[in-house]
């Protein structure tokens, strides 16, 4: 803990700032919170169920210029579909202009370092928006990156553009040779009446420890639309911590799908804050974890305005001595009257050594709503095992369609065909289910 | 008995009511028909007093008094009482209960005592016969997973406990199999008498041919358009509602 | 709708019924905690060595302690050192008989609708009767006694029955276990014992009522039930408090064991003064409840109708520990005015084939803040467990607010748990329907209400659902039409 601090320090001395006033500012309120904080423990509400000092409790370091990573390794883990799309690379939370290729056009797609957007024609969305989630986590982690956000990206989608081409995000930590934390940091602005899809990754390349730590704050404004897919599928010594922050400033509709296969310690949150009235948020998770894999589902719904509408699912197969945390708060708000807000959280455990922690939360303000939520742990139904068996399936293949059906209520949510087909195949293989 | 003059009404910023002229007399049947839109449940409610509308113009007068005025629930327990077209569910509360509720709301309203547990029970007995309900039926939650049909029945049930002089009711027939419809409508037929009233809000013929009215009023676009007797039904039911609009100089669509 | 809301924003809260006091000249510690306070309370009650040690150590434990802050709750913190804790009514002489409670007394609570004379009683129900620190009197001791039961108050347990109470006393709520418990633990004053032996099935409701009257004094009361192999009990505990402007602390501790076989239902009706419209005064209500279902096959099942108190902060909770064990948390809450209850249960299955099942009714008026906390914990071997909970809130007006915070934990793949949370409003056309059937708003919402809560309130006895069904209406009474 000390060392981590030292090391921030350390790194953060040697940095000017010149210019930037607001990203001067966040990182240095970043660094005393977490001078002030620490990284949170077990004592901390929001992190009971995870155990994120014992992770970061190891030499790391950040490794940002040692980095050796070429177009060859990046061929390595390329997602399927990327033949058509925007390829953003990021090297140990370093945005990687030359090993990346975007498709699009100026006028549809902007990218920028936010050192540099913080001055231009975008200063004003880089002033109200970036460091809004801290808002909702006082804790730590979420201050360790903003003392690094100066280093992060912008980017835009353009007024009235619909990106045809996907962004795929892909988030390298070069762990060959040392143990690296990387701090990964984007605001996207999603201008009126826009529209895009973004898939993100992460990827470590090495057998060294990875902790990643990664913030996007995500500006949605009126009549746009957002897709945003996360898939996790990691070796047990990658962690990550990744905070994804939606605005929804005008009506519009985001959806999010997050799929989790493995990992070491993955915590995600997950917060939308619907600051306009009509609001529709989707929000979809699965995660399918064995091993000592740990996944934790941390999501928030902020109900500021009326009429709005969210929708959350997400669903967990939890096999050998995997833990799944499940966490969803709904908040609505005084002003937001004739809010639709529904949840459901649904796990299935697989073994005995499987632990899986859940708790839905509502926090109710206004009393014209129709809020629900309702969660289940349990087992495979052992009715509908029998139908199948009766019908001359075997036991084991009866147990993989049955589980398949469970995980393909959120696959479905993937409007990315070849994203979807690339997970169900994944998953298909976890659960020896023939496609 | 009760006398509408000139009412109008609209809900936010759209009128409904256009001016309804309505007489009606102890002892008789009235039925309002008319297109979907033309304003009749919205009759009912006004009548009912649902706070939705608002009344721009007009007077209703109910046995010498102001029916206007009155409150929804004083004006049920002056005798105006309304079949729901949709019965709410309320889970939780009983029939029984909530209609020995309302009995004792009434009777308080009227100055009686309240009717004891004995004297409800056996009142409850004998209307249960009336609409061929169950005693089951009557101890679960208010309308909580009835059937279309036994919501309308219940409606008529409460009805029979609650003896009101003027009954409304608001499309009972609909969403009702011919079988239903005869047990409503008998169960209405047999709770008329000299000093009580019906008023049939009805898109349909179908439920006259049980429910024989006195009076048949057609309402179209918020006014009354055209009076007459049973027979003005069956004329409807044979040209349907485009007579009306040629009748009325409009053009019909094709 | 805007008729509803109109009587709602006039919240004239209705006088609250048992706000008065009694005038009786009172045995009282000076304000203040220390370990003189505590072996003064010891020697006030003559007690055994043991016992004292018991309390020192509770209380040394405590001073190392700090209060819990995670509850869903604000409110100025308590000075422990302005609170009395120990008032205890003069009472003449030891009484030999029921005959000889003060008649000032009897007469108190006469009042509350509590008969200590046995001939008037309800013949079915057993009184303990607690006003301040100190159990006054005991109905139908006798006739109990008969069948081996024993029912008497903490004080007389700990003369007459050491080797049960040593036995049992914090064996299901350790001293350690909360802030609140140590203290209790440190500084308990009275409560009821009840001890049911092996194979009796109490003929009796048993039930303590439980008052405060006396100034700037804590309410610390003990309950211990213990349910010996294959008997049965049914348990009701009931309480009210003068009006008064400042805060009155009451921290209770009550265990429950049943063994084998054994069946224990726990009923209460809180009615603490909760203060005044706008907040002021009113009682903390921070009470630590547990029981353990120890042997195979027993049941504790908890009911409770929370109407009362400024602040709540209460978990029954069941330790699932036999195979084949049930618990059950059926539970109320209402909140009006500047009222906050955080309230809820926790099911902890440690046992084979174990049960619970939790109904939660939150119902928030005014500008109340009402939670649900709750813990289902499944562990590594409790093979087949099974849990249903259902957390239903009403919301009247849009000042309140209304919380769900269930934590779910489970270790065993053969589990299953389900969990049902909603929230909504009376609606419009609900009001309308029962306005038209001739019901005033006022009483359409009430009848709503009831039915909103009747899982619940069919889960007490008799004598007690007419009364928690007034309470209900009454609590409410101002804050909706």
């Amino acid at each position: 803990m000390s060392e981590l601090k030292e090391l921030i320090q350390d790194k953060l001395s040697k940095e000017s700032f010149s210019g930037n006033g607001s990203l001067k500012a966040l990182s240095q309120k970043g660094l005393e919170l977490f001078n002030e904080q620490g990284i949170p423990t077990v004592k901390h509400e929001e992190w009971k169920y995870t155990r994120i000092s014992a992770v970061l409790n190891k030499d790391f370091s950040y490794a940002e210029g040692a980095t050796a990573i070429t177009a060859k390794d990046v061929e390595e883990f390329r997602l399927p579909g990327h033949e058509a799309a925007n390829e953003l690379v990021f090297v140990n939370g370093i945005y990687h202009a030359e090993l990346s290729n975007i498709r699009s056009s100026v006028d549809e797609l902007v990218i920028l370092p936010l050192a540099e957007a913080v001055k231009g024609e975008y200063k004003s969305i880089v002033d109200g928006n970036l460091g809004h989630s801290a808002g909702y986590h006082k804790d730590g982690i979420n201050a360790l990156n903003n003392a690094f956000a100066y280093q992060g990206l912008f980017i835009s989608i353009k007024k009235n553009k619909s990106v045809e081409h996907p962004l795929y995000c892909y988030y390298i930590n070069d762990a060959r040779t040392v143990n690296v934390l990387s701090q990964p940091r984007t605001l996207i602005h999603v201008a009126v009446n826009a529209e895009v899809k973004i898939v993100e990754e992460e990827v470590t390349i090495g057998t060294s420890d990875s902790f990643i730590n990664k913030i996007s704050e995500i500006v949605v404004e009126e009549n746009a639309q957002v897709h945003l897919y996360k898939i996790q599928n990691e070796d047990s010594h990658s962690s990550c911590v990744k905070t994804t922050h939606v605005r929804q400033v005008g009506v519009s509709k985001v959806n999010s799908v997050t799929i989790t296969l493995n990992g070491g310690v993955i915590r995600n949150n997950l917060n939308f804050i619907l600051e306009a009235p009509g609001c529709e948020s989707n929000m979809y998770g699965l995660y399918c974890v064995k091993g000592d894999t740990h996944v934790d589902n941390h999501t928030i719904v902020d109900n500021k305005m009326p009429n709005s509408l969210s929708n959350e699912l997400y669903k967990g197969i939890i096999d050998e001595n995997a833990t799944a945390v499940f966490n969803g708060k709904i908040f609505v708000r005084q002003d937001a009257q004739k809010t639709n807000a529904y949840q459901s959280n649904k796990n299935i455990l697989l073994s005995d050594t499987a632990t899986v922690n859940t708790k839905p939360q509502l926090e109710i303000f206004a009393d014209d709503v129709k809020c629900s939520h309702g969660c289940t742990i349990g087992r495979l139904d052992d009715e509908a095992l029998f139908y199948l068996q009766s019908r001359g399936i075997g036991d084991k293949a009866a147990k993989a369609l049955l589980l398949h059906a469970f995980a393909i209520e959120v696959l479905e949510k993937i409007e990315l065909e070849p994203i979807r087909q690339y997970v169900d195949q994944i998953i298909s293989e976890r659960l020896d289910f023939e496609i | 008995m009760l006398s509408i003059k000139n009412l109008q009404a609209r809900i936010e910023e759209k009128e409904i009511l256009k001016g309804i002229n309505l007489d009606i007399k102890p002892g008789e049947v009235h039925a309002i028909m008319g297109p979907n839109g033309s304003g009749k449940s919205t009759l009912a409610s006004v009548l009912a007093g649902r706070a939705d509308y608002e009344v721009t113009d007009g007077s209703v007068e109910f046995l010498g008094k102001d029916l206007l005025e009155l409150s929804p629930e004083d004006r049920a327990r002056e005798g105006v009482f309304l079949a729901f077209q949709y019965p709410i569910e309320i889970p939780g509360v009983s029939t029984t209960n909530f209609v020995k509720t309302a009995v004792n709301e009434i009777r308080k309203y009227r100055g009686q005592e309240p009717m004891d547990a004995v004297a409800f029970l056996k009142l409850m007995k004998e209307r249960m016969k009336l609409v061929n309900i169950d005693q089951a039926l009557l101890s679960r939650s208010l309308n909580e997973g009835f059937s279309g049909g036994e919501k309308k029945r219940n409606e008529i049930f409460q009805m029979a406990m609650l003896e009101p002089k003027l009954a409304i009711l608001d499309e009972t027939d609909s969403g009702l199999d011919i079988d239903a419809l005869r047990i409503v409508a008998e169960g209405v037929n047999k709770l008329k008498s000299k000093d009580n009233a019906t008023l049939v809000i009805t898109h349909y013929q179908r439920l006259l041919d049980y429910i024989v009215p006195d009076y048949v009023h057609i309402l179209y676009k918020g006014r009354i358009v055209k009076t007459g007797g049973k027979e003005l039904a069956l004329e409807l039911e044979e040209k349907g509602y485009d007579f009306i609009k040629e009748e009325l100089g409009e053009e019909v669509e094709a | 709708m805007s008729e509803m809301l109109n009587t709602l924003e006039q919240t004239a809260l209705s006088e609250y019924k048992y706000g008065w006091v009694t005038d009786i000249e009172a045995d009282e510690a000076p304000p203040g905690l220390s370990e003189d306070i505590v072996r003064f309370i010891s020697a006030k009650k003559n007690e055994p060595e043991w016992m004292l040690e018991w309390r020192l150590k509770a209380y040394r434990h405590w001073l190392k302690m700090t209060e819990p802050e995670w509850a869903n709750v604000k409110y100025p913190k308590v000075d422990y050192n302005s609170i009395k804790y120990y008032s205890a009514p003069k009472q003449k002489k030891t009484l030999n008989s029921l005959d000889e409670v003060d008649p000032e007394l009897r007469a108190t609570f006469e009042k509350l609708g509590i008969s200590l004379d046995e001939q008037k009683r309800l013949s079915n129900v057993a009184v303990d009767a607690v006003i301040d620190s100190v159990s006054i009197a005991t109905t139908f001791k006798k006739e109990l006694a008969e069948l081996g039961i024993i029912f008497c108050s903490m004080s007389e347990a700990v003369q007459e029955h050491p080797e049960l109470i040593k036995k049992w006393l914090g064996s299901v709520v350790p001293m350690t276990d909360n802030y609140f418990s140590a203290l209790n633990s440190a500084v308990f004053s009275d409560g009821s014992f009840c001890y049911i032996p092996k194979g009796v099935k109490s003929p009796m409701e048993l039930s303590t009522y439980f008052r405060i009257n006396a100034e700037n004094t804590g309410q610390f009361e003990r309950t211990l039930i213990v349910a010996e192999e294959g008997s049965y009990v049914s348990y009701l505990e009931g309480c009210t408090a003068p009006m008064r402007d400042e805060n009155q602390l009451h921290a209770a501790v009550v265990e429950i064991v049943a063994l084998d076989n054994a069946e224990v239902k726990y009923s209460t009706v809180q009615n603490w003064y909760p203060g005044d419209k706008d907040g002021k005064g009113g009682i903390f209500n921070f009470v630590t409840k547990r029981g353990i279902c120890a042997g195979v096959n027993s049941k504790i099942s908890w009911t409770q109708v929370e109407t009362g108190s400024a602040v709540t902060w209460k978990y029954p909770s069941v330790i699932l520990k036999g195979d084949n064990s049930q618990g059950e948390f059926y539970s109320v809450a209402v909140t009006n005015n500047h009222q906050q209850a955080d309230t809820g249960t926790k099911m902890m299955h440690i046992g084979k084939n174990t049960r619970s099942r939790i109904v939660s009714k939150g119902i928030s008026a005014g500008f109340s803040q009402n939670s649900y906390r709750g813990l289902v914990q499944v562990g590594k071997n409790a093979t087949n467990a099974r849990n249903f909970s259902q957390c239903d809130s009403l919301l009247l007006g849009d000042k309140c607010g209304a919380h769900t915070f269930p934590y779910i934990e489970v270790k065993n793949s053969t589990a299953q748990v389900e969990h049902e949370a909603t929230t909504s409003k009376i609606g419009e056309d609900q009001i309308f329907y029962c306005n038209q059937r001739g019901l005033d708003t006022e009483t359409a919402v009430a009848l709503i209400i009831n039915g909103f809560a009747k899982e619940v309130m069919n889960q007490l006895p008799m004598e007690f659902a007419v009364e928690a069904q007034k309470l209900l209406a009454i609590s409410l009474e101002g804050s909706v039409g």
